[in-house]
């Protein structure tokens, strides 16, 4: 009988199976020129058609006056574990002649998927509250330039502390392994110089294994990731066959480390990566914008404390939360219900007592 | 005075034709014996007169004087106008500086930044001046920027027009007039964007626009001839007339060679400075690590078809057309305009008395 085995260290399974019941999801938003390879990207990640029956439109029907915001989900399964991946597009975003602000939309979804999980939170009934935020963002960077452009530089200032950034070049397949090199150089170093703060990794704990301290290395050196995406698949030999791209030239193996980085990313964004990037999420994004959302309203709440100093009693209990109205709605709504459900019982009780009574008497 | 019919260079018994002397940087080196136009008679020779000598005689005459072609890239940072030039005349003649270690920046305005060489080869001289645009479509807000292209191409225009007039002017008028404009799509494969549109409606009316698919090494060759196909729609839906324009085919053979082009247009082209070995060969091209890209082999990519177009046999045809027609609407456009502002040839631009002298 084993004296000091009290048994908790199962917890981490219990925790396991728990969460394998419940399944996760994710909210990945991406954003970027159009042309960069985004959806092409986002389904070979991870293996779905989401935008296969996506059709392109012309110039003319591109011009929409606002930015369009499109969520597209998808359940994925893989091994027990159930996914429910919702993907956030961006269609149209830097199209226009005059970009300015054009930004904003996305702003304010992120802010308004905060603004309902706050909601949420603070109501009556928290079981099934469905995560919206967003937690990470897939930032498409041209491979064209020379670096950031002054689209990119306003929209991840915009951004930057309202969710994880994950900043991706797309159609990598254009430039040589040198020039790949000398890009992801550059966008470090202006990402710096315009203090613009991206997801960091986590550093490995000192007692972590060598193979995976080089390989957090190797993916911490890797920003921006450099990637190429494809759906098809390319058959050079009988017995070769892999993911790619085919040009006249030699094919691109999208999953091969030394053409680019999509192993990389897909390694970081799906296998080690996807809870921190919840959590990080949750403790940082969110705590952040419901202490300043919070601050807002108190402010307010103490411009009128000093403008009313006759009331000073009521208005020091009058904490104008949203959510308090919200609850103070509720309660009394159940209140009603509850009400009428007796009404109705007391009417029952009548009728049966005086359907028994009838029965009674002419028994 | 100068012909102003678009004629063809080349021997023909027309009589009456137009002086061959002093059309500015006139024949190119190879021309193509013309039909004589209809309704005149060819007389027959019945000896060796030596009248196509003179194709000998321009021919030494160009050598002598060389010849100017004016060349404009336009397009956002980053798409390969430096490299494509230097690719083209395979020198260095773009406005990069050689040399690693060169810091690009996007300028906060666009300029517009002229480079001129003189180039050689085979003993005849060619002043080649590029002209680049950086920083255009590269800020947040992009509207109107175009307007400091359209004014540079006016300004030369009325460069020209203002030594055209003079009474004493000079024999060989300096050309400083764009020739064509090559405008770098970016290889998005989806549509041309609103800033392609604009830009081209409005440039197209002015000058030869000469559209390429800018690194189109990224393109698989479906999405290649896809995307062109779209880009095609969309320049016919707007009206869009590039280079070569379809209303000024001369004849049939014109049109047939032409047509070709146009099917073609815009070239999907990648471009390089440096060489690699293939096959024992030294190639100009791009190494990857997936495979070599041949910028000079067609079934790479149709730079050859961009650069047979510009230099080897549509060269002499960019200029005739620029001067002929484009340069003639904003002639008359110019002339109609002072006309109208100068009653008296004491206010206004160009005296009338001057005008009529030249005229």
């Amino acid at each position: 009988m084993d004296k000091e085995y009290v048994g908790f260290a199962t917890l981490p399974n219990q925790l396991h199976r728990k969460s394998v019941k419940k399944g996760f999801d994710f909210t990945l938003m991406v954003a970027g020129e159009s042309g960069l390879g985004k959806s092409t990207l986002i389904d070979s990640l991870f293996l779905t058609d989401l935008y296969k029956d996506r059709t392109l439109l012309d110039a003319q029907a591109r011009i929409p006056q606002t930015l369009a915001i499109e969520r597209r989900a998808v359940e994925l399964e893989e091994g027990g574990v159930r996914v429910k991946l919702t993907v956030v597009d961006t269609p149209g975003f830097g199209d226009a002649l005059d970009n300015a602000d054009c930004w904003l939309p996305i702003v304010d979804y992120i802010d308004q998927q905060f603004e309902q999980f706050f909601r949420d939170e603070s109501g009556l009934n928290r079981k099934n509250i469905t995560d919206g935020r967003v937690h990470c963002c897939l930032y498409f960077l041209s491979p064209f330039g020379h670096g950031l452009r002054p689209l990119d530089v306003a929209f991840l200032q915009a951004v930057h502390h309202k969710v994880n950034i994950v900043p991706v070049i797309g159609r990598a397949d254009t430039l040589t392994p040198r020039e790949v090199h000398a890009l992801k150089e550059k966008i470090r170093q202006q990402l710096e110089e315009n203090a613009i703060s991206i997801y960091q990794f986590p550093d490995c704990d000192s007692d972590e294994d060598e193979e995976f301290k080089a390989q957090d290395a190797d993916l911490k050196r890797s920003i921006p990731f450099a990637v190429v995406g494809s759906s098809d698949i390319v058959r050079e030999t009988k017995e070769k066959a892999f993911r790619g791209r085919a040009y006249p030239w030699g094919s691109v193996e999208v999953e091969n480390p030394t053409h680019c980085d999509f192993l990389q990313l897909r390694t970081m964004l799906v296998r080690t990566h996807l809870h921190d990037l919840k959590e990080v999420t949750q403790e940082v994004h969110y705590e952040n914008y419901r202490a300043r959302c919070i601050q807002s309203l108190t402010r307010v709440g103490a411009r009128d404390r000093t403008s009313r100093m006759k009331l000073s009693r009521q208005s020091a209990t009058e904490l104008p939360l949203l959510p308090l109205a919200e609850t103070e709605k509720l309660i009394r709504e159940k209140d009603e219900e509850l009400r009428r459900m007796q009404e109705m019982l007391q009417k029952m009780q009548a009728q049966m007592q005086q359907s028994q009574g009838e029965q009674s008497d002419t028994l | 005075m100068h012909g102003r019919e678009k004629t063809k260079e080349g021997s023909s018994l027309v009589p009456g034709c137009t002086s061959m002397e002093e059309k500015p940087g006139q024949p190119a080196p190879e021309e193509t014996p013309s039909n004589a136009p209809p309704g005149t008679v060819g007389r027959e020779l019945f000896g060796y007169v030596g009248i196509e000598a003179v194709l000998d005689q321009m021919r030494i005459k160009t050598m002598k004087t060389g010849f100017e072609f004016n060349i404009m890239v336009v397009g956002q940072s980053g798409l390969g106008k430096s490299t494509m030039v230097n690719t083209l005349f395979k020198s260095k003649v773009s406005r990069k500086p050689t040399g690693p270690g060169y810091e690009e920046r996007i300028p906060q305005t666009m300029q517009l930044q002229s480079v001129t060489h003189v180039i050689v080869e085979k003993g005849v001289k060619m002043k080649l001046t590029v002209t680049d645009t950086p920083g255009f479509g590269d800020q947040i807000n992009n509207e109107n920027c175009w307007d400091p292209i359209v004014k540079y191409i006016k300004e030369q225009y009325e460069k020209y027009l203002r030594e055209e007039i003079l009474i004493s002017r000079k024999r060989k008028i300096p050309d400083t007039r764009v020739h064509s404009c090559v405008y770098f799509v970016p290889p998005t494969g989806h549509w041309l964007r609103p800033l392609d549109l604009e830009f081209m409606r409005r440039l197209s009316k002015i000058v030869n626009v000469v559209p390429v698919i800018a690194k189109a090494d990224t393109l698989t060759l479906e999405e290649r001839a896809e995307f062109k196909q779209r880009i095609q729609e969309d320049l016919k839906a707007h009206g869009i007339n590039v280079y070569p324009q379809e209303d000024l085919d001369d004849d049939s053979d014109d049109r047939l060679l032409n047509k070709k082009i146009r099917d073609k247009i815009p070239f999907a082209v990648v471009g390089a400075d440096t060489e690699h070995q293939v096959n024992g060969k030294r190639v100009l091209g791009r190494r990857t690590k997936w495979g070599i890209i041949e910028v000079e082999n067609p079934a790479h990519c149709e730079f050859p078809l961009l650069r047979d177009l510009l230099i080897r046999s549509h060269l002499q045809d960019l200029k005739d057309v620029t001067h002929n027609v484009h340069y003639e609407s904003y002639r008359v456009q110019r002339l109609n305009e002072s006309n109208q502002l100068a009653p008296s040839p004491a206010a206004g631009l160009l005296g009338k008395h001057e005008m009529e002298s030249n005229l």
